[in-house]
């Protein structure tokens, strides 16, 4: 056979100011790359479950419970009917889901499972990069999750106004605001106990309590306060907002909701930099 | 360093340490690789290989000490350097999820390759590692073997200027590693360099041109295999078995035989330059070993010289 022939080519090494400075921007994209590599493997069923969730939780809740809530004429959904209420948050809350998925699952798997961000740590990407590359990724993730059940919204009619749009772009800020905090977390685990606990007793009750079915003025005043600690109703209610059209009543907390969440995210990926930088050169 | 350009060491370590809280992983050690050399650390499990390999590879801070490579700093310049190294790392890295083939082109974009030229070198590389036929396989169903030669193809990539080998062949069957170790003495003789760390004596006198031993944390010796076998050991070792109950008893009744001699729990060895000679020698004295064994000395020879312990415990 024809192997003889060493494939590498070695030439005098350029030492110094000779050897090349990687671009800064190029190892973000490779990381961006590689996650599109592997959900590439499996786009066809995760598209399929995108449409599916969101088509069971309307028909289930929005027209199946809907039609009692609705006979029930409750002013405290604001006056529309249950499926047009419960839309733009369910929205929000399955975006935050698929993100905190990405943010634990690819987390673990990078540093623990299949160790890929040691492999590209060994290249010229940075901690830094490897974090900007894995949002980069949740992000498109959520647009793409959020896109589909905007697609599904309409079809069922849905819509209050042309507003629910924007539950698009909320729904990206609040997977971030989710994300980054919980992978900087993710990388000082070593197993999977965390990331059981965080859906068990994280994850779920945020999901049930932080106003995506109900108000969160229904539950009780001691602890209502829980709720406005966790990005995830500050998502909702302003995706409820825009999306009823009501968000002008009351610009400041729209405004209060944007910096409580944006704060998470900026925050987040701040402590991802550094955590993972902890975690990849020891 | 001399001023030679192409003569200056590709790694230059002085006094380099890395401290782990108040564990001291490598203890001031004074080393350089030259362009073109295979150089290895040789030691055994714990000695300190792997915590000095993750500083040349730039993925460790230097706790004290000077280390230049490719006559930059790797703290302030890990990033560059990173791009013109190969990495080999003890525990294999490869992305399971995805096929042989990109898991090479995938690898060559991190350095910047455009996607055309990451993917030709990967076919090239295929062909090298003998893999061309997986190549559109899942990685998780290769062999031990077929994985490591995946991984030095992907560690050769970008053409890097150093190509380092954490423990390259442990875990591997024989008729593997002797496959890996014609791999890396190919790429030897084509002049690129090696850095590998290892506790397997025979794959440190297959592939490397100069090695220092570690113990320790710290360097005992350095040299090439053949001058580190001269230096501290003699051309040949009487390896003897004894009869259970019997080895305990013959302490002190081998002495004047050989030039030295090492009570391991399970053998005796005497080194001299005839052992032959010291195989009669003893049998003169009316010692009759189970088994005998005359051998040439190796650098584990040198090990239990220098440490007065064996190289795999």
């Amino acid at each position: 056979m024809a192997l003889a022939d060493v494939p590498a080519r070695p030439q005098p090494p350029r030492t110094g100011d000779a050897v090349p400075r990687p671009s800064p921007f190029g190892g973000l994209r490779a990381v961006y790359e590689h996650l599109w590599l592997l959900y590439a493997r499996t786009w066809r069923g995760s598209i399929f479950g995108n449409f599916a969730q969101p088509v069971l939780f309307l028909v289930a809740m929005g027209i199946g419970l809907g039609s009692y809530v609705d006979k029930a004429d409750s002013a405290a959904m604001g006056g529309v009917p249950y499926i047009q209420f419960l839309a733009p948050a369910l929205l929000v809350a399955t975006v935050m889901q698929t993100a905190v998925f990405e943010a634990t699952f690819s987390v673990l798997e990078g540093f623990t499972w299949v160790r890929r961000y040691h492999a590209m740590h060994a290249t010229p990407l940075t901690p830094r990069a490897i974090t900007f590359g894995q949002l980069a990724w949740i992000a498109t993730r959520a647009a793409l999750v959020g896109s589909i059940f905007l697609v599904v919204i309409f079809l069922f009619g849905a819509a209050a106004t042309a507003g629910i749009i924007f539950a698009v772009p909320v729904g990206i800020l609040t997977a971030l605001a989710f994300a980054a905090p919980l992978a900087a977390y993710m990388s000082t685990q070593r197993d999977t106990t965390a990331f059981n606990s965080i859906w068990r007793f994280g994850i779920t009750p945020l999901f049930l309590f932080s106003g995506t079915f109900f108000p969160i003025e229904q539950l009780p005043e001691q602890i209502r306060w829980i709720a406005w600690l966790f990005p995830l109703w500050h998502g909702v209610d302003l995706a409820r907002s825009l999306a009823l059209g009501t968000a002008y009543e009351d610009p400041l907390v729209q405004v209060v909701h944007v910096v409580f969440l944006t704060a998470f995210a900026v925050g987040g990926t701040i402590a991802m930099v550094v955590m993972f930088r902890r975690r990849l050169e020891p | 360093m001399p001023d030679d350009p192409a003569a200056a060491p590709l790694i230059h370590a002085r006094g380099l340490t890395k401290r782990f809280g108040p564990l001291t992983a490598v203890d001031a050690i004074d080393f350089d690789v030259a362009p073109g050399e295979s150089f290895g650390f040789l030691g055994p499990n714990g000695a300190g290989k792997t915590s000095a390999m993750r500083m040349i590879a730039c993925v460790s801070p230097v706790t004290a000490g000077t280390l230049r490579i490719l006559d930059l700093d790797p703290t302030t310049d890990g990033a560059r350097i990173r791009g013109r190294l190969g990495v080999v790392p003890q525990q294999d890295t490869l992305d399971t999820e995805i096929s042989v083939r990109d898991n090479l082109v995938i690898y060559g974009r991190y350095f910047g390759l455009s996607r055309a030229e990451s993917r030709r070198r990967a076919d090239e590389l295929l062909e090298f590692a003998q893999l061309t036929e997986r190549a559109g396989d899942k990685v998780e169903p290769l062999s031990g073997g077929m994985k490591r030669r995946l991984t030095i193809a992907r560690a050769l990539i970008n053409e890097p200027s150093i190509l380092l080998l954490d423990e390259p062949t442990t875990g591997l069957d024989p008729q593997a590693r002797h496959l890996l170790w014609e791999r890396l003495y190919r790429l030897k003789q084509r002049g690129v360099t090696l850095v590998l760390t290892t506790h397997y004596m025979d794959e440190a006198e297959q592939l490397c041109d100069r090695l220092v031993v570690m113990d320790k944390a710290r360097i005992v010796a350095e040299g090439s295999p053949r001058d580190l076998i001269r230096e501290w050991s003699t051309r040949e070792v009487t390896e003897m078995r004894f009869p259970v109950g019997v080895q305990e008893t013959i302490g002190g009744r081998l002495d004047g035989i050989g030039d030295r001699i090492e009570m391991l729990p399970d053998r005796v060895l005497v080194y001299s330059d005839d052992g032959e000679a010291v195989a009669i020698a003893v049998h003169g004295l009316g010692l009759v070993p189970e088994t005998v064994l005359v051998r040439r000395s190796s650098l584990e020879d040198v090990f239990l010289r220098l440490t007065g312990r064996s190289l795999i415990e």
